[in-house]
């Protein structure tokens, strides 16, 4: 309470010396602009009192001008004393209006100058930004508000912050409010409150909250049972964290899985039900990827909706592409895999750099939709992203489409007889080459609509379809040839075993290590972990 | 020479006659253009053709190994330029100590990048390459025992075809991966590089080069005779049998796997060898030599010189570095567009290759 009647005074004198030298800028209701352009005159205490003036003003650069008062990045241009935002970058400063965003270009060193701030300015102003913070319209930005304030409340924000309980009404923010108090109490209150502070905070796993209980821990001038207290309350939260790791090591070896089926599907239907081994796999996903930015650069006030449209386009185009391909070139080589591979190679090849003569070898960045950004948080501490999310049920929905087309339709049943035993399903009338064309446009179009899902992920770029090709062919070796189950289960397990190896060994011995044991793993089971049943010589 | 001739290694075999003809001839005329022509005149060779002309026959090296397992085994190898590069790394591992303490750093017992990495000591299995005998050694033992134990997991469980192609691709990779990781000890990103001396002898000087282009022909050669002799021998007949028909050369009796492994072995050995000659020629070794790609471009090379011929694996290697040579010094940019064709155009129109094309021309015209 000291320090908050201090500010009013300092506050109430400064409005007081202002009156009298600048009597225009301690008119209240003044607009942003000349509440803005008054923060560079004066001292500490005008300064204290424009600052006040302007958090007054719901305008939506308010924060932003506080804050970048508070962090030192506001300053006058020297020329003519515009308030700017200076941000340091190669030794000059760019500039950008304080009062409208507006970019100023750079100026040198010596072109603007920084508007000084002391610590007692500074706490004031952290009070203003907490204090809009969290009387903001949208809980959302209270919550957030509060998660700054959460590990440093003193005595003056947590009056603050007590005022706000009173008056919030969502239960999100009322929980982290209630946390933040209890914190602060576990920090100076009485024993007494210690204690209830303890039990209310036994659930949290905010990093601040262990650090509060471990000093209650080790503070040997505290009594025994209180600290004992304190110690299993760390315990249960170190519990909750490990709980909460491996949940999240699943979830990303989950969506890293999900990623790898969806590559490796298209691939598990050509090679696995085809026999075909085709290298350009990988470009016929950079393909599909490349039609997502095509069509987000077609329609750029509508990328939530350009993404549904991406997907059956690139199906299209990559489908296309693959029954070209096996049209003008895997036809003529049926029956000698080795060949195709070489022959599907120099199609990658060709792809890569007819890509590369088109959109320039340098990587394209497609803009994710809003609906997909953000995160969903499962408990305090716990939150999943949601463009993992969706390409993880992305995945399983296209899983489940082909499962269905191979299972349910006509062509499904003609493309598992002619995959079972060609001459027989041909004697039966099976049109056989029109099976492998439309079979093979399938798979590729498949990696088309996998090439749109991976272009939320990752850079688009010519060389996109390499980095997973070999990746691809190990899901499908792994579950197993000419298994769509296989590849299922094989991508999923890859993924998650990747994900737990990835903390002792870093990323790229993880991988290593996997190449390593599927190696191994395909001496011990040549078939991979599904076999085909069947009586086929090998000969 | 004629003693060779009488001994009916090549009876038939004319190709080879002619590759052994040229190679004794370059070996003696291509030094004899860079150290004895006057630079003006019109026979002079520069020594960075004399350079080129050495890597293109340590690629022909590697070719007549992949064409030894592919075109007589039917063992279609991604992953012989793993096997190249880790006897590149052998040979630049003995280069790389004979700096000594002429390095950026001056360290007289560490290599740059361990200074640069903090490293105060050697790791063991660096200990022994100061000697070139045991670099040689370690040139022919690294990729014979890695090709000899991968060999001999996949080849006893029977993995054959695509699947061994796609495991040997996956091998190549994973050494890529490992060796682009500094805490490996093999210089990370960059390799090994800064070479000066081999042997005593500098590298840059043009005697030096021109040794290293005449041991790479004679190399050459005799890599030559050894696999003509292999594929000649009985040996090299019931390798074909297996490539043909593995199953029926298993039920006649035979252990298909002791056969694949011991050449798929012998080809890594003489890749290997390759690596170690190419190195001290263009001055660096690292990781991304163990691309994939690198590796099914030697498969090509082979393809299009015509598989199963082994003079032919040597030709290609040639003809088709040297298109990559002269495009992308032109046209950088069509250079892919045209290895893609020719990976396509070779595989569906020439099945057996250039050589096939012209013996074809020449029973035609008979």
């Amino acid at each position: 309470m000291t320090r908050a009647s201090t500010i009013g005074r300092f506050v109430w004198s400064a409005i007081l010396i202002l009156s009298f030298t600048f009597p225009l800028h301690a008119q209240p209701a003044a607009s942003f602009e000349e509440a803005v352009a008054a923060l560079k005159d004066g001292d500490f205490e005008a300064k204290a009192e424009a600052a006040q003036l302007l958090s007054n003003i719901d305008h939506p650069r308010t924060d932003l001008v506080l804050r970048a008062f508070l962090e030192g990045r506001l300053q006058k241009r020297r020329s003519d004393d515009l308030v700017v935002f200076a941000d340091k970058i190669d030794g000059s400063f760019q500039l950008e209006d304080a009062a409208n965003g507006e970019t100023l270009g750079t100026v040198n060193r010596r072109g603007v100058r920084k508007l000084a701030v002391n610590n007692q300015l500074r706490a004031f102003l952290r009070e203003l930004i907490a204090r809009r913070g969290l009387t903001a319209e949208n809980p959302i930005q209270r919550l957030a508000s509060v998660e700054a304030m959460f590990g440093g409340v003193d005595a003056s924000s947590a009056k603050l912050l007590e005022d706000a309980l009173g008056e919030e009404s969502d239960e999100a923010v009322r929980l982290a409010i209630e946390n933040a108090l209890a914190l602060h109490q576990l920090r100076s209150g009485s024993d007494e409150e210690k204690r209830s502070a303890i039990a209310k905070l036994t659930g949290s796993v905010h990093p601040a909250v262990r650090g509060g209980l471990s000093a209650i821990r080790d503070d040997e001038s505290l009594n025994d049972s209180l600290r004992a207290s304190a110690g299993s309350a760390i315990v249960a939260i170190e519990e909750r964290l490990e709980l909460y790791g491996a949940v999240e090591v699943v979830f990303f070896g989950l969506s890293l899985g999900s990623v790898l089926v969806l590559a490796a599907i298209g691939l598990a239907i050509t090679f696995g039900v085809m026999g075909v081994i085709n290298m350009a796999h990988g470009e016929l996903i950079m393909l599909g990827a490349y039609t997502t930015y095509v069509i987000q650069l077609l329609m750029p006030d509508a990328i939530g909706i350009s993404i549904f449209i991406a997907i059956p386009a690139a199906f299209l185009v990559s489908g296309l592409v693959g029954i070209g391909i096996e049209r003008s070139v895997i036809r003529f080589l049926y029956g000698r895999p080795l060949e195709t591979l070489l022959a599907t190679f120099g199609i990658s090849l060709v792809l890569q750099q007819m890509v590369r003569s088109i959109f320039s070898p340098l990587n394209r960045s497609v803009s994710a939709p809003e609906w997909m950004s953000g995160s969903f948080e499962i408990v305090a501490g716990l939150s999943f992203t949601y463009n993992r999310m969706v390409i993880f049920v992305f995945s399983l929905l296209v899983f489940s489409a082909i499962w269905l087309v191979l299972q349910r339709t006509r062509l499904g049943l003609e493309v598992r007889a002619v995959a079972q035993n060609r001459n027989m399903a041909r004697a039966l009338g099976v049109r056989s080459a029109w099976v492998d064309s439309l079979t093979f446009g399938f798979g590729s179009g498949i990696a088309g609509v996998a090439g749109v899902a991976l272009s939320q992920l990752t850079n688009v770029g010519p060389n996109l379809g390499q980095s997973y090709i070999v990746d691809c062919f190990m899901v499908v070796v792994f579950g197993g040839v000419g298994n769509i189950w296989g590849t299922l289960v094989g991508g999923l397990s890859l993924g998650v075993a990747n994900k737990f190896l990835e903390p002792f060994a870093g990323a790229v011995v993880a991988k290593i290590l996997i190449l390593v044991f599927i190696i191994l793993f395909i001496q011990k089971r040549p078939s991979g972990l599904f076999p085909q049943k069947g009586r086929a010589a090998e000969n | 020479m004629s003693l060779l001739m009488r001994s009916g290694l090549f009876t038939g075999d004319v190709g080879g006659k002619m590759l052994i003809g040229i190679l004794a001839v370059a070996a003696v005329v291509v030094p004899a253009c860079n150290l004895l022509a006057p630079p003006d005149s019109t026979f002079y060779l520069s020594t960075y053709t004399v350079t080129l002309l050495g890597k293109y026959l340590c690629f022909a090296l590697l070719a007549l190994a992949l064409d030894l397992v592919w075109g007589y085994c039917g063992i279609l190898s991604l992953g012989h330029g793993a096997f190249f590069t880790l006897g590149g790394y052998a040979m630049g591992m003995y280069l790389m100590r004979q700096i000594g303490s002429r390095g950026v750093y001056g360290n007289p017992d560490l290599p740059d990048f361990m200074v640069f990495l903090d490293w105060d000591t050697l790791p063991w299995y660096w200990l022994g390459f100061d000697q070139f005998w045991f670099a040689a050694l370690m040139v022919v033992a690294v990729p014979g025992s890695l090709a000899f134990v991968f060999g001999w997991l996949a080849f006893r469980s029977r993995v054959t075809g695509v699947y061994l192609s796609i495991m040997t691709q996956a091998l190549t990779y994973a050494l890529m991966l490992a060796f682009f990781r500094n805490e490996l000890g093999f210089g990370g990103n960059n390799g090994l590089t800064d070479f000066k001396e081999i042997l005593d002898f500098d590298l840059q000087a043009d005697t030096t080069r021109c040794a290293l282009f005449a041991l790479s022909a004679a190399t050459l050669g005799m890599a030559y005779l050894a696999c003509r002799g292999v594929v000649n021998s009985k040996l090299g007949k019931i390798v074909v049998a297996i490539r043909d028909a593995e199953s029926r050369a298993r039920f006649i009796g035979y252990r298909v796997e002791f056969y694949k492994l011991w050449i798929f072995t012998f080809s890594a050995i003489l890749a290997g060898i390759a690596g170690a000659l190419y190195v001290p020629q263009v001055g660096i070794i690292n990781p991304s030599e163990f691309q994939p790609l690198n590796s099914i471009e030697n498969v090509i090379w082979v393809a299009v010189g015509g598989r199963g011929t082994l003079y032919g694996a040597a030709l290609g290697a040639v003809l088709v570095n040297y298109a990559k040579t002269t495009f992308t010094e032109i046209m950088p940019e069509v250079w892919l567009f045209a290895l893609g064709g020719l990976f396509v155009f070779v595989t569906v129109f020439l099945p057996k290759g250039v050589v096939g094309l012209l013996s074809r021309r020449n029973s035609d015209g008979s």
